[in-house]
């Protein structure tokens, strides 16, 4: 079991190696961006004081999300868009994001094989992440990626979401305009007007224009979603009136189109709408940390990985509300509290409250006795 | 940090089309918690070491089976030296005959797995040998 007491990591060390990182990757330096991409995906201590000085830097770059179903395309379209994007010579990055297997913390990262052409092309970076646990679609560490990317003067950053299902939508808090890729036949209108994933595309794209069948997906699309509000109804959302789109990413055949019709809804988003998706995509962001360091205070608590206290002999020694703040004090009484949820002695949420008031306050916890039984 | 998986990129340099074992690999690499970046068919060494820097990989793993390992496999080395990616641990596979590994061991290849590995092995090897970094 680590021993948290153990002497801090010297900060100011820390600090002046994630600046000297911050400056050789704003100075174009790539191995130096890869770097910090690391210690923002791992949350090494770097991580803090980089974003630190990253993040005002960001604001600039164009963020676009690429969602949409296994197999439907998106790694293909994704690359596609880069050769277009690079015809107009504008500096291009990728977040693509796949699968961590639940049961080895493993992962297969293929994003890559469909766009490896611009291996020479200092324009273009692409950086593979695995979700690491994270549901959404993306993994934890996207948006902060996304931000490195675009402090280092990148004018684009496409996002690459895991393959979803329906309701993976995380992607459209983080992306400026997000884009939901479809191939043909993949179901009919009612798939069309289910909540979820279509809910929150600015643009859909049905990829795959060369198989049967696409045109008269686009057409169903399309009609389903016509039917949506023109105006916003007081108090509600304003509602989304995607275009609807047919590429073939893999020849490259309405690319052009995708990108035009990305600016487009760019540039037309009222700036009272962005203002309001933007101050979204902050506070996902807040909220992100926030649970982080909820984490760390309560796994530092416990001194362990996991929120699991260690089963041995004396563990179970420290009481709740003993009244000290000393670390070790309070590693085992959370370990009570565990205990008695798993149990069944206590309930969740009364664990909870105990943990985050002492969190908070700093102080011991509110005495909460597991209920006799 | 300590927990985080190890992140390995697979590679098929050169022109021959076998990518069975890299993919067995890869697979086998990710059901032992790595996380595997898998570069596809008939990559250049130009290639292979601009994903290693992208990616920022622990290790590289270069499989080739066209007999064009004397050619390959050290120039890859020689670039990821170039830029900055020396502390990255190197491993070939495939069919190399025996005879090959001494003078591909003395380019930087820290291993060389050959037909009848296990996967379990080259896991073994990864763990044991790929510097920790941050």
């Amino acid at each position: 079991m680590a021993d948290l007491r153990a002497p801090a990591v010297d900060e100011a060390a820390i600090a002046e190696r994630a600046n000297a990182l911050c400056d050789a990757a704003l100075a174009g330096d790539r191995r130096a961006l890869a770097r910090l991409l690391t210690a923002v995906e791992n949350r090494s201590p770097l991580a803090e004081p980089a974003l630190r000085r990253l993040y005002p830097l960001a604001g600039r770059a164009q963020l676009i999300g690429i969602t949409g179903p296994p197999g439907a395309g998106k790694s293909t379209l994704v690359a596609a868009l880069i050769a277009e994007l690079r015809r107009a010579g504008r500096p291009v990055a990728v977040v693509a994001v796949d699968p961590s297997s639940p049961i080895t913390g493993g992962a297969l990262l293929g994003d890559r094989v469909r766009m490896q052409a611009y291996a020479s092309d200092d324009g273009v970076f692409i950086r593979s992440m695995a979700s690491r646990g994270h549901a959404g679609g993306l993994a934890s560490a996207t948006t902060a990626a996304a931000a490195v990317f675009d402090a280092a003067g990148f004018d684009v950053v496409l996002i690459e979401t895991v393959g979803t299902g329906q309701s993976e939508v995380e992607v459209a808090a983080t992306a400026d305009t997000t884009v939901v890729v479809e191939a043909p036949e993949m179901g009919d209108e009612i798939q069309a007007i289910k909540a979820g994933l279509l809910e929150v595309a600015d643009i859909i794209v049905v990829n795959k224009g060369d198989r049967p069948g696409a045109h008269r997906t686009a057409s169903q699309l399309h009609a389903m979603l016509a039917g949506a509000p023109q105006e916003a109804r007081p108090g509600k959302p304003v509602p989304k009136h995607p275009e609807v789109l047919v590429t073939t990413a893999a020849n490259g055949e309405g690319v052009p189109e995708l990108v035009a019709a990305v600016d487009r809804h760019r540039s037309g988003v009222a700036a009272a709408d962005r203002e309001a998706a933007r101050l979204k995509r902050a506070e996902a962001q807040v909220w992100a940390v926030l649970v982080d360091r909820l984490h760390e205070r309560v796994r530092s608590l416990e001194g362990a990985g996991s929120l699991s206290p260690a089963v041995e002999p004396g563990a179970a020694s420290g009481r709740l509300g003993a009244g000290s703040n000393a670390l070790a004090a309070e590693r085992p009484a959370a370990g009570d509290l565990l205990r008695s949820v798993a149990s069944h002695e206590l309930d969740p949420y009364a664990a909870a409250d105990a943990i985050l008031s002492r969190l908070m306050a700093g102080t011991p916890p509110p005495e909460v006795r597991p209920r006799s039984r | 940090m300590t927990d985080r998986p190890l992140k390995v990129l697979i590679a098929k340099p050169g022109l021959d089309g076998h990518d069975r074992g890299a993919k067995v690999l890869a697979r086998g690499l990710r059901d032992e918690g790595f996380e595997v970046v898998y570069t596809g068919l008939r990559q250049t060494p130009e290639m292979i070491v601009t994903a290693a820097l992208q990616e920022d990989v622990d290790v590289v793993g270069l499989s080739i089976l066209s007999g064009a390992h004397m050619t390959l496999v050290p120039r890859v080395c020689r670039l990821l030296g170039e830029r900055g990616l020396g502390d990255v641990l190197v491993t070939a596979g495939g069919i190399i005959p025996d005879d090959d590994v001494p003078a591909l061991k003395e380019c930087g290849v820290a291993a060389v797995f050959g037909p009848g590995t296990t996967i379990a092995e080259v896991a073994d090897f990864l763990r044991a040998n790929a510097r920790p970094r941050d």
